[in-house]
């Protein structure tokens, strides 16, 4: 690929960790010996992750061009070169570079912005855990690309794969009003103590860790992480320690997990020992063969809080000692920052740029430093260009000492801007294009990849988080304030990493057949909280097909408008006014028309390509007939929503039965598609389950593998035994996901004509 | 010095009324039927950043993109494979692709042209770092192509001196020969120009 990937290789770098470069020395090796075939595709696909170079759509060789799948013949297929299963070498793929609590300095957004521009498509985006990523790279490419990184002191090691993930902090510790202290110096040293550390080279699945510096804010979302560490001081024999409230266990995904506390006092000593106790916990204990169950949310649900922390207790009582627990304590001060600027007051006699007053007010964070501000640069769907990393490098010498944060809201925050500074600041970054009012408001909205770039993206979460953002930004300053400060995150499928589990609105991909064609739609999730470090989790309502989910807002907002009592967040609305009033508000939206009668439902956001699954033709007989299958599914998805009102209402028996008896008649209406007489009997439908789509992997996610089918049969052992709050919650979570599944194998049988026998056995 | 890695954008005459929007759709279809030379892999639509690359279509070989960057929208060509040759043959690759994909926007759709102006970009800052040095050793091939290509007319060019960009040079000319005398007058390309 670039000339140049033999000089960079050459190439002294005296800046950057001696162990940065060996790691890209052992990296290049193995590039060389997978394209001699000496190394194994499964292999050198998780050694590649593990260097955050990641898979992208259509690495396959295969692509859908609106009208036919195209192969796309990349010159490595005629050698059947590959970097992984099932993708071509040749193909771009995605690189993620790990952003420590989302700290970077002037010097690491100047080499992002040559990154972006010579090896990528001329965009780097921020990922809701403070990472960067950039797009189309070719694989050659990627090992003088990580040495330039590391030349500014950055690694992408372990920023993908199975292992501990970049380690996010709040973007505003020490200079945050209601933290206990600053966390950055300890999510600094778990950070570089578990790069590379041979404990966490063993896991099932990856383990994400964040730190925030108190328990209210939204910023450092510790309830959805693997581990979540939260700053609190304790007066110990009359002296004043600090250590953390620890949490293990949460995650979104699929089920959502709430962390559970494992230690409400975990000592700055302890920090990084108890983080090597459960990691090793972790990988000795964790799922290894089934990836959907290996996420440590499983190993701590299945073991118990209890039981884990006695495990990681006596696992902690045997490590080895090692002096990096402590050794940083020392010097906890060397990442303090200091401003550059003298403080100073917003001056009220000077004139005000136009738009600088509504940016104040969005955009602008009080620091507990008086007269200092942090300044949040709203990025639209995160991306930012190669000339705005410059400018904003600038400025950051300009006006700080360089201190720039990632935040998990895909933005950027500069710290320690003298308030005499802000008007000269807005100046600066309206001048190109970073002054965008709206930080942390309802046009602010997060998203993840999806069909973009993502392999596993169902819909086009960003094309509808752009098109939603437009449409509010228009009205915004004639939105009602209430509405103003909720949250929108889009996923463009239901592994959540636009994290929509966690706002006032959320949305997650899903698709829907309509005759012959299928449909891009959108889950529409209601209720999640976002403070209290993501506090609580909504619940599905309803699929909308994704053109319509504006329509969707529009009418949740104006209700919520209209019908909130005083002071009533939305969340408690939703609570109030309840699914059932809710899911009619909408109902109308999810009835689809035939492709003939408005064919613009049937693209997708942002894509102008007809959105379907393949290669079914538009048969004669296809008309617009619904079929027995069709009503089974509805059947299935209305019993799931009844296990979610009886969830509203707390009773969690009831919903935990009618979640296991949704899916139940999710799966027989596909056992019906091949045994129609099958009978109504629990055992029996889990049994031709098991053995006809299960054992056979029809009911098999392409990616996702027999996760949905394990669900149901899981929830078939275990439908006589009763349900706690969690189970409740989880089982509902699970059925919705069953019941997606079975509109997916329903849609693949269709296509693939795969039905056997319909009406005999 | 071995040149590779061109970029070449021409600049749009009428900006104001071109639909960009339209040409997700148009370059999804330049996939659809394979109109350019290169392997086309997908488009990738950036219209929501402020002076940011515009609508892509990524190649395999190259990308093809309704430009914005400051805030002047034009053809960019970025040229991502290598390329054997001489300097003269690669300039007049990059150039031929760019001109081949012109025309056909002039003609099929809303655009036009200003071939007047011409950026070119050397996307490498490890070969061509943006110095005086780097513009004295390729000042001579430059010259030798654009007299071919502006066939006597008279131009100038100057190098972007910003010293973190990479080495760009902007070229101006005194008259706007059309897209198709362009391509008539650039220099031949051997068959193995191609890597």
């Amino acid at each position: 690929m670039k000339a140049s990937n033999p000089l960079w290789q050459k190439q002294v770098f005296e800046s950057a960790p001696e162990e940065f470069i060996r790691e890209i020395e052992t990296y290049e090796t193995e590039i060389q010996l997978r394209k001699q075939g000496k190394m194994d595709e499964k292999v050198f696909a998780e050694s590649r992750l593990r260097r955050g170079a990641y898979g992208q759509r259509y690495d396959n060789g295969q692509r859908w061009d609106g009208t036919e799948t195209q192969t796309l013949p990349f010159p490595s297929s005629s050698t059947e070169l590959t970097k992984g299963m099932n993708t071509v070498w040749d193909a771009p793929g995605m690189q993620r570079i790990k952003v420590p609590y989302g700290g970077m300095n002037p010097k690491q957004l100047e080499v992002m912005a040559d990154l972006a521009e010579e090896y990528s498509d001329n965009i780097a985006h921020v990922t809701t855990r403070q990472d960067f990523q950039l797009h189309f790279i070719h694989i050659d490419d990627t090992p003088a690309l990580l040495r330039r990184l590391a030349s500014v002191g950055m690694t992408t090691r372990e920023a993908c794969g199975n292992s501990v993930r970049n380690i996010t902090g709040c973007p505003f510790s020490g200079v945050c009003s209601t933290e206990s202290f600053d966390v950055t110096p300890y999510a600094d040293a778990l950070t570089f103590f578990l790069l590379g550390h041979p404990d966490i080279q063993d896991f099932g699945r990856k383990f994400k860790i964040a730190f925030s510096g108190c328990r209210d804010e939204a910023c450092g979302l510790v309830n959805m992480h693997d581990m979540g560490a939260i700053g609190v001081k304790r007066i110990i024999d009359g002296v004043e320690k600090r250590g953390f409230e620890l949490y293990v266990g949460g995650g979104l995904g699929t089920v959502p997990h709430q962390a559970k506390l494992f230690a409400d006092f975990v000592s700055e000593e302890e920090l990084l020992p108890t983080t090597q106790a459960i990691s090793r916990v972790f990988a000795r204990l964790g799922e290894k063969k089934n990836r959907n169950r290996a996420r440590v949310k499983f190993l701590v649900a299945q073991l118990g809080i209890e039981e884990f922390k006695r495990l990681v207790t006596e696992e902690r009582a045997i490590l080895t000692e090692d002096p990096r627990w402590t050794a940083y304590l020392s010097n906890l001060n060397k990442l303090d920052e200091t401003p550059l600027r003298p403080a100073g007051k917003l001056a009220e006699d000077t004139p005000r740029p136009e738009g600088f007053d509504n940016w104040y007010k969005t955009n602008i964070w009080n620091q507990k430093q008086e007269n200092y501000s942090t300044v949040t640069i709203a990025l639209p769907l995160g991306d930012i260009t190669p000339n705005q990393l410059r400018a904003l490098a600038d400025i950051a010498r300009t006006y700080t000492n360089g201190t720039i944060r990632t935040t998990v809201d895909q933005n950027i925050v500069l710290r320690w801007i003298s308030n005499a500074d802000l008007i000269e600041v807005y100046s600066a970054l309206k001048a190109v294009g970073l002054g965008n009012a709206g930080a942390g408001t309802i046009v602010d909205i997060t998203s993840c990849p999806g069909t973009d770039t993502c392999k596993l993206g169902i819909s086009a979460s960003r094309g509808l988080a752009g098109e939603l953002k437009k449409r509010l930004a228009e009205k915004s300053h004639t939105l009602d304030e209430a509405v103003q400060d909720l949250h929108i995150k889009v996923s463009g499928c239901f592994n959540s990493c636009g994290q929509h589990h966690i706002s006032d609105l959320g949305f997650f991909g899903v698709s829907r057949r309509s005759g012959n064609y299928t449909v891009p739609h959108f889950q529409v999730v209601l209720g999640g909280e976002w403070t209290h470090n993501g506090g609580s989790y909504g619940l599905a309502v309803g699929a909308v097909p994704a053109k319509r989910i504006p329509e969707v807002v529009e009418r949740l907002t104006g209700r919520y408008v209209a019908e909130r009592q005083k002071g009533e967040h939305f969340k408690e609305f939703i609570q109030r006014v309840g699914k059932v009033e809710i899911k009619k508000l909408i109902d109308d939206l999810t009835k689809l028309p035939t492709h003939d009668e408005d064919p613009s439902l049937f693209t997708d956001w942002g894509d102008s390509r007809e959105y379907t699954i393949g290669d079914i033709g538009v048969g004669e007989c296809a008309g617009e007939v619904v079929s027995h299958a069709e009503f089974g599914l509805l059947a299935a998805e209305r019993q799931a929503f009844e296990a979610q009102i009886a969830l509203d209402e707390k009773q969690y028996q009831r919903a935990g039965e009618l979640a296991y008896l949704s899916m139940k008649q999710a799966v027989k209406t596909l056992v019906q598609e091949q045994f129609y007489d099958v009978p109504d009997d629990n055992d029996r439908v889990a049994e031709e389950f098991r053995t006809r789509f299960y054992d056979t992997k029809i009911f098999w996610d392409e990616y996702a593998g027999g996760k949905f089918g394990h669900y149901y049969l899981r929830a078939h052992e275990k439908s006589n035994e009763s349900y706690s709050p969690d189970e409740a919650h989880r089982r509902v979570e699970e059925a919705l996901l069953v019941i997606e599944a079975a509109h997916t194998c329903y849609g693949k049988l269709l296509a693939t004509k795969n039905t056997v026998k319909p009406f005999g056995i | 010095m071995n040149i590779q890695h061109i970029n070449v954008k021409f600049y749009i005459q009428n900006p104001e009324s071109v639909s960009l929007e339209s040409y997700n759709k148009i370059f999804n279809t330049w996939i659809q039927t394979h109109r350019t030379e290169e392997m086309l892999v997908d488009v990738a639509d950036y219209l929501h950043v402020h002076h940011g690359p515009g609508i892509m279509l990524i190649g395999h070989e190259a990308n093809y993109s309704l430009d914005n960057t400051e805030g002047r929208l034009g053809l960019l060509y970025n040229r991502k494979l290598q390329e054997n040759g001489s300097n003269e043959e690669k300039l007049a690759q990059a150039f031929r692709a760019v001109l081949t994909a012109a025309q056909i926007l002039e003609k099929e759709n809303d655009l036009q042209i200003n071939t007047k102006e011409v950026q070119v970009i050397l996307n490498d800052r490890f070969l061509f770092p943006n110095t005086e040095e780097t513009f004295k050793t390729l000042k001579p091939d430059f010259k030798n192509f654009f007299d071919k290509l502006y066939n006597g007319d008279a131009y100038t060019f100057e190098r972007n001196t910003e010293s973190r960009q990479r080495f760009i040079l902007d070229v101006k000319a005194d008259s706007a020969p059309s897209t198709e005398s362009l391509l008539e007058h650039l220099p031949a390309i051997a068959e193995s120009v191609h890597a």
